[in-house]
């Protein structure tokens, strides 16, 4: 492994939610990242957000560590989820919740009931 | 480097000849793809979709990627 991806997996198994997005949950720099992380905090989870436009090393070894070619990329419990397509699918059909429950990740409930109730 | 919605479905019929395939988008770099194969079936999202990708070969790549997006939907037939 690379420094870069070395860190990568450091980061994802220190943490138990990480995105690694474009941006900041704060503010995001990027369509895709911002629609992940903004259900992640409407979802009321507590996550670490890493910005890959920070960090040159770190935006291509994501990639390589993870052998997906695109940004975000959400991992928990250092299991890669998936990028922004999957996220939204999971999201709409509930296994976003089913995931979070059965890793002990808190979440809002009825949050997540809202986001599919307006998506529904 | 703009690409077109023909330019791209060619690549992923290379590598999934009897899929079910529509590509989206007109303005050179926002996209969107559903693919259907059999290939899919048992495999999770990740897996098809990684498998997508890696037909695309290096396209999505960052900076230099011609597609800079392509919304991917993926599955098995019904």
């Amino acid at each position: 492994m690379t420094d870069a991806t070395t860190q990568v997996k450091d980061t994802v198994t220190a943490n138990d939610v990480v995105l690694f997005m474009k941006g900041t949950k704060e503010m995001p720099q990027c369509g895709f990242s911002s629609r992940v992380a903004g259900v992640l905090n409407f979802m009321g989870v507590e996550f670490n957000d890493v910005n890959v436009l920070a960090d040159e090393e770190i935006r291509q070894g994501i990639k390589d560590y993870s052998d997906w070619p695109t940004i975000p990329q959400l991992y928990v419990k250092g299991e890669f989820v998936g990028g922004c397509d999957i996220i939204t699918e999971m999201t709409l059909s509930g296994e976003l919740d089913t995931l979070f429950a059965d890793n002990g990740v808190n979440f809002d409930q009825d949050a997540a009931n809202k986001i599919r109730e307006a998506n529904g | 480097m703009a690409i077109d919605a023909t330019d791209i479905e060619p690549l992923i019929r290379a590598a999934f000849p009897n899929a079910r395939i529509s590509v989206e988008g007109d303005d050179g770099a926002h996209f969107a793809a559903e693919v259907i194969d059999e290939s899919f079936r048992g495999k999770n999202r990740v897996q098809q979709q990684r498998a997508v990708y890696a037909a695309l070969k290096g396209k999505m790549d960052g900076p230099n990627g011609a597609l800079h997006a392509l919304a991917l939907t993926t599955k098995a037939p019904d």
